[in-house]
This record gives C-alpha cells, structure tokens and sequence, in this order.
C-alpha cells in the first residue's frame, strides 16, 4: 500500500546523518574546497556512522543490519546536503564493499569485507571512468582478456577516487567489446598491482576537496579469482544502478541546501523596499526548484523501493539519475542566479554547489546504496 | 514505511477501470471531439448505472452519505486512500478520453463543495440525486470575465430579500454547466458576494438549482481540446433561491477573517492532484502510443546508457517518461498525505504545476516526434496535445500554482507576494 513515511529506524537515519552532516561537514565545506583536503577527523567521525559496516552481515565481521537502498538514498540525501566532496570520499569504499556483498563470491566476501567493518575508515576505490568525451558504461576502452587463470588489463581511468590511500579498487573493464553492459566485468586489483599506475591528483571544476586520481593499467595481470563474482561473473547494470541511485540522492542533498539557502537570501534580501522573494521572477524559481527537489527525491525513491524488492529498477535508476543531474545543475544555477553577483563570489556557498553541480553529468560509479 | 505498491483494491479497480476506458471510453474518443457540443448519451447512461454516482469519489467528494439510521454493524477498517484511489481511477479513465472522462456525470466541483461545507440536511437534498438512475450533474460556477484566479474580485452579488437571496451577475467557463443545468435536474454552487466591502471573507457559494428562474446559460463555449465536456456562461438576473441554499454561515463576522472562504479553497487541497491525475492519463496515453509505435518501427529504447550517446529520440522520450513519473510521484504523495490526514495544500499545487507543465510538454513532444502523423487527425496524438492544454490552465493556472507554492516556501503572506 502507498506511503511516503519513513519507518522509525529510517527517521532516525536521517536524523542522525543530518545532524552529523550540520555539525561537521557544512561548516567547514568551504575550508575544504578552498584547501583542496578534508580532514581526517571529520571522516573518522563519519565512518562512526557504520552506514557501510552497518549493512555487512556478521559472518563478514559487520552489524548485519538488512541493507536497504531507500534507507541508503535517505543517508545519502543527508550526506549531500552536508557537502558532496566528503559525502564522496566517505562512501567512497562503499562500491568495493557492496558490490563485493552483492555479487561477490564467498571468498571475495572473506576476504574483502571484514576490512570495512573496523572503527577507522577504510579507504577503497573504484575505477569506471575514462577520460574520453563519449564515455560510456556500457562502451569501455579499458580491457580485461583472459589468459589462462589470470585476466589481462589494459586502458586508462579517471576520476578514480582515494586512488593513493586505497588497498584495493574495483575496476571496471570489457571482458567482451561490443556487448554492452553484458560485456562488463569488474575486478579487484590491488593499487600496489604491477601494471597500475597511479597519476597525479586531478584537478576538477567542482569536488575539489575529493582527491581523485587518472589511473592506467599497462598489461596489468590478475588471478582470474579478482573477478567479481568468479567465473559467473557479474551484473555490471545492476551495480552501475545502485551507483546511479546513490548519487541521485546525492544530488537531491545538495540541491535541497541550495534551494534552502536561496529561500532564505529572498525572504532576507531587500531591494526596491521590498525582499527580492516579493517578486514573482524570483518566486517563481523558487516554487520551480523546489518542486524539482521533491520530484527527484520521489523518483529515486520509487527506484530504490524497487531495488528493494526485487524488481527491476535498472531502467528507473537511469531515469532517476539523469533527471537528477539536470535538476541539480538547474536549482544551483538558479540559487548563484536569485543572489546575483553575491552569488558568483566565494565567499557564499552557492558557487560552490554550482561548481559541483555539473559533476552529477559526468559522474558514474562513485558511490553505491 | 516508504511504499509504492497500490493495495490490491486500487488494482483490482485501476485494472477494470483501466478496461472499461479502452473498450468504451477510447473508441469515442474522435467522434466526440469532431461532433462538438453533442454528447455520447449511451455511454453516460450506462456509466450512471454501473457506477451510480461511485464515480463522485473520484472527483472530489469522499463517499456517499451514509442514508438511513441504525447502521450499527461494525465497519471494516479500511486503509486510508480513498483520494490515492481516486487519482487512480481518474488516470485511467482520462487515458481512455479526456473530454469523455470530463462529461461524465457525478456531482462535480460543485458536489463536492456540498461535501465539504454543507449541513446534513443539504447533503441528503443535494447529493442523493447523484446516485439515481439518470445521469445528473453538478458545476461549480467560480470564474467571471474579469475574475478568474482572482476570486477576491468576484461582483456577483447575492442580497438577502425575506426568505431568499437574489442572485445577479454572470459567470463564465463553468464546466458541465449545460449538462447540470439543462441535460439534467443538477445544479450548480454559485460564488457570490454578500458584502463587496468584505473581499474575500464576503464571498460565499450558494447553490442553485435546475430550472431556477433567472438564470439563464448565455453561451456555450466552443474550445481546442476537451469538446465533449461542456463549457457555459451562465447570467443571473432577479435569481431567486432559498435563503438555505448558502452553503456555510451567510454572516461577515469579521473582514479580516476568511475561514469560510478558506474551506471552500480548500475543496481545493483534493482536486488539485486529481486535476494533476487527470493530466497524468493524458501523458500516459500520448508515451503508450509513442512507444507501441517505435516498438513496431524496431526502435529499441536504450536506458542505461550515457545521455550523450543516446538518439534524440531516446533523450526526449526518457524525459517524457522521467517527467511523467515524477509528477505522478508528486500527486500520489499530495493525495496520500490528504489521506492521512496531512495537510497537503502546498504538495497538491506542487503536483498541479508540474502535471500540468509536463504533460503539456510530453504531448507536445509526442506530436513533434511523430512529424506528419503526429500533425494529422487520423491519430488522436494531436487531440491529446489539444486536451492536455487545459490542465494548466483550469482549477489554477501553472502559474498560480507556482505562486502559492512560492508563497509556502518563502513563508510569505499574499500581500507579500502578489
């Protein structure tokens, strides 16, 4: 039967997240755009959530809770408001755990997930991204062939996160050209690996404070065992989905702060003798924002619901992400527009949110729920 | 608990209705347009006799009074969705014909401000008619030419004169009028105010009956989409109506309170979402057909990849579709929270300004996809963007929709946002 309440355990995700995300990341989002670092801190505190060991089940040493993907997009919501690069590097190890918890094989399980379920933040990667104009999931340039009981990689990644401190990464690679996403695999290469060579920190428009890396991997070999999911290999689509909805609700975060900080500077804001909200071309972005924010929260939502359930959800999950990275670039760029010059200069937060803004188009895999 | 299964009720409901709209409602549906002003009688009354008067849940009122005493048996607690199943019911429906689905009887706006502001005597008067065996009508008579959303500046006037109150003015774009008011012994809630000096908390609605002398259906309007439904003025000159026929308490109290006022707005709190649903089966329709026809072209939409490397066609129809389900997404959740008891005014105008817009867009888009068959009349495409035009624009346009969704996030009065 329809609803739209959250359980109590849900409210008290969100309140807690939201508190952590007030508290500790807000205010200092600026510091850590500006120095390009988050402090260590601030992620050991945020790893005290156990929003990832939480769902690992106790066999694999986690708190066994049930996983649920609309509790992840309801955390993740939060997180974002909060601020997106640390909501990024802090679930960042989230694409190796539960990819590994989802598709894994038991061994990949045993040996990969206790990490993740200690008291400090465990770093991990995921490779999915390249460096061309017309990237896309399902047409990889990056290759893993089979030679004999080892996989051979061979391509070029960017935006690979946490790519220095991370033990592992999960890379994704074409193990059959041309099929799409049925010819996708991932593996679990060890950054340490020969063949993987990790460049110099990038630098992005937006999600500064996020250190992501360019990665390539020359005849990088692997025990064909590094394959998720063995020999049957894995979802790629279904993975590729739960990362769409994550960051969905990431952007339903932050573009949910925006609209609040533009509400707030139009009710305060006078000019004319009147607060610029008085006027209808002010207004009216704001109704439009905010029923954009609500309209893409509902949809990730219904998709993560699905997910839940078992049904399918990869078609909604793409809707639900693209519809998200249009809305988060059109309620930031309205918020840097309703303050005007005020809004073009650092001193205010909504260039910021602008800046990352565009990221969601080019985003892919970056967190999971 | 975050859910988005309809109950086994709403489906069984929506599967029947969804049925009924493709085998009788759809295959009208151009006979109707083009033999504008005339009515498709056999439909109506069979529609009357299956559904008597059930269809009135669907459109605004909540359930039928119950009628008698002693019903004392113990009711089974049903869940709370009557309006999530009203919504329902109306998508489906407008899928098979909008302006069929518009024309059907029940008890209408007009029905359902009796509901939701008329004593117990006048709902036994008033609503019982609507369960009958012949199709009966109500309207709800709101607009005049210079006051549309603009209800404040209503003129019509209604002057106590012993036991009656006399009714003068004229009202515009009343639906169903005809249909209440000459097809059938209906009536229609007329707007009126009692004290101009008053504004808004001087307006009250007053219902008028069929056959009322004085007034009298001055035009009737011919319109781009929506034809089968009938769209009056409607003058009132001399028109005597019994002094209970107010709805509400006819005193001012006090100019600066507007409570009356405020509940019959708040008629509006229900049927803004379904106006939204409404919207919803019209987009539905115009995607269906869309994607019926390319599956038979052998285009293969493919979601999942990146949106650079999708066709034109792909991107737009994956708007479509993304924008049909978020506002889908926005009404269910307006009119689950009316459900429960929550109050929605700021969702249900969420819900209307984004149906509304983005149903005008997709069917516009359908129509643009689909190039000189999209243009002809040989599909009902073209009809479709005709029809779905008018959901933003009645029961509030997009953008009064825009504007009191502004004014609850902003936290602003009226008078601080004009």
């Amino acid at each position: 039967m329809v609803s739209f309440e959250l359980s109590d355990e849900q409210k008290m995700v969100q309140e807690t997240v939201n508190s952590f995300a007030a508290d500790q990341m807000e205010p200092i989002m600026r510091e850590c755009d500006e120095q390009n670092a988050i402090p260590a801190e601030v992620i050991s505190k945020g790893w005290e959530l156990g929003l990832l060991g939480g769902c690992i089940p106790e066999e694999y040493e986690g708190f066994g809770e049930e996983i649920s993907a609309v509790t992840g997009v309801i955390a993740l919501e939060e997180l974002g408001w909060g601020d997106l690069s640390m909501a990024l590097h802090l679930m960042a190890p989230s694409v190796l755990a539960i990819s590994v918890l989802d598709q894994g094989t038991e061994e990949q399980k045993k040996q990969i997930l206790p990490a993740f379920c200690g008291e400090e933040f465990k770093a991990a990667s995921c490779a999915l991204v390249e460096p061309y104009y017309n990237f896309c999931a399902s047409a990889l340039r990056t290759t893993a062939v089979n030679d004999g009981d080892e996989y051979v990689l061979n391509g070029k990644k960017c935006l690979v996160p946490l790519a220095e401190e991370s033990e592992n990464m999960l890379v994704f690679a074409a193990t059959a050209p041309g099929m799409g996403f049925a010819g996708v695999d991932a593996f679990i290469v060890p950054v340490s690996a020969k063949g993987v060579k990790v460049g110099e920190r990038e630098k992005n428009m937006g999600i500064k404070a996020l250190a992501t890396y360019p990665v390539t991997f020359k005849d990088c070999r692997v025990p064909a065992a590094a394959r998720l999911g063995g020999e049957a290999g894995c979802d790629f689509l279904r993975l590729l989905s739960r990362s769409r909805l994550a960051l969905a609700a990431l952007a339903v975060g932050m573009s949910r702060r925006a609209l609040e900080h533009s509400r707030d500077y139009a009710t305060q804001r006078i000019a004319f003798g009147e607060p610029i909200g008085s006027r209808q071309a002010i207004a009216f972005m704001i109704a439009e924002m905010a029923i954009e924010v609500d309209a893409t929260r509902l949809l990730a939502w219904e998709a993560a619901w699905r997910c839940d359930r078992n049904i399918d959800f990869k078609k909604e999950a793409a809707l639900a992400k693209n519809y998200a990275a249009d809305m988060a670039m059109m309620v930031c760029d309205r918020g840097v527009q309703i303050m005007g010059g005020h809004g073009y200069v650092r001193d205010n937060p909504v260039e910021l949110w602008f800046r990352n803004a565009r990221g969601f188009a080019a985003f892919e895999g970056f967190v999971m729920v | 608990m975050i859910d988005f299964e309809l109950s086994p009720r709403i489906k069984a409901t929506r599967n029947m209705i969804h049925m009924f709209a493709e085998s009788a409602v759809r295959p009208l549906a151009r006979q109707y347009d083009e033999q504008e002003h005339e009515k498709p009688w056999d439909l109506l009354n069979m529609v009357q006799k299956v559904m008597g008067g059930g269809i009135a849940g669907a459109f605004g009122t909540e359930k039928k009074e119950d009628k008698g005493e002693g019903e004392g048996e113990p009711k089974e607690k049903k869940p709370k969705e009557t309006n999530l199943a009203g919504a329902v019911t109306v998508e489906e429906i407008f899928w098979g014909d909008a302006g069929i689905a518009l024309s059907f009887p029940g008890p209408g706006l007009g029905g359902a401000a009796v509901q939701a502001s008329g004593t117990p005597e006048q709902k036994e008067k008033f609503l019982a008619r609507f369960t009958g065996d012949k199709p009966v009508w109500g309207a709800m008579a709101i607009t005049e030419p210079e006051a549309g959303s603009d209800t404040a500046n209503i003129k019509t006037t209604a002057v106590l004169d012993g036991d009656e109150w006399v009714l003068n003015g004229e009202k515009i774009f009343v639906t169903s009028g005809k249909s209440a008011l000459e097809d059938s012994e209906g009536f229609v809630v007329v707007w009126a105010t009692v004290d101009k000096s008053a504004g808004r908390a001087g307006i009250k609605p007053f219902i008028v009956e069929h056959g009322t002398p004085g007034m009298q259906i001055t035009k009737i309007e011919d319109k781009m989409g929506i034809r089968c439904s009938d769209t009056v003025s409607i003058s009132f000159m001399d028109c005597r109506i019994p002094k209970e026929n107010i709805l509400g308490s006819p005193e001012v109290v006090d100019k600066t309170k507007t409570e009356g006022f405020k509940k019959v707005m708040a008629t509006f709190d229900a049927t803004r979402p379904l106006v939204a649903a409404m919207a919803i089966g019209v987009g539905q329709a115009a995607l269906d057909f869309l994607r019926e026809y390319l599956t038979e072209e052998g285009v293969e939409l493919r979601y999942g990849i990146n949106p650079h490397r999708m066709t034109s066609l792909e991107r737009d129809i994956m708007q479509m579709e993304a924008d049909l389900k978020a506002a889908r997404l926005l009404t269910w959740r307006a009119l689950w929270m009316l459900d429960n008891g929550l109050r929605n005014d700021l969702q249900a105008s969420m819900a209307k300004a984004k149906a509304g817009l983005a149903v005008t867009r997709i069917t516009q888009k359908a129509v643009e996809i689909m190039g000189p068959l999209g243009y002809s009349r040989e599909l009902l495409l073209e009809k479709w963007m005709r029809d779905s035009k008018i959901n933003d624009i009645f029961e509030g346009t997009g953008q009064i929709q825009l504007l009191v969704t502004a004014r609850r996030v902003l936290g602003f009065t009226r008078e601080q946002l004009k």
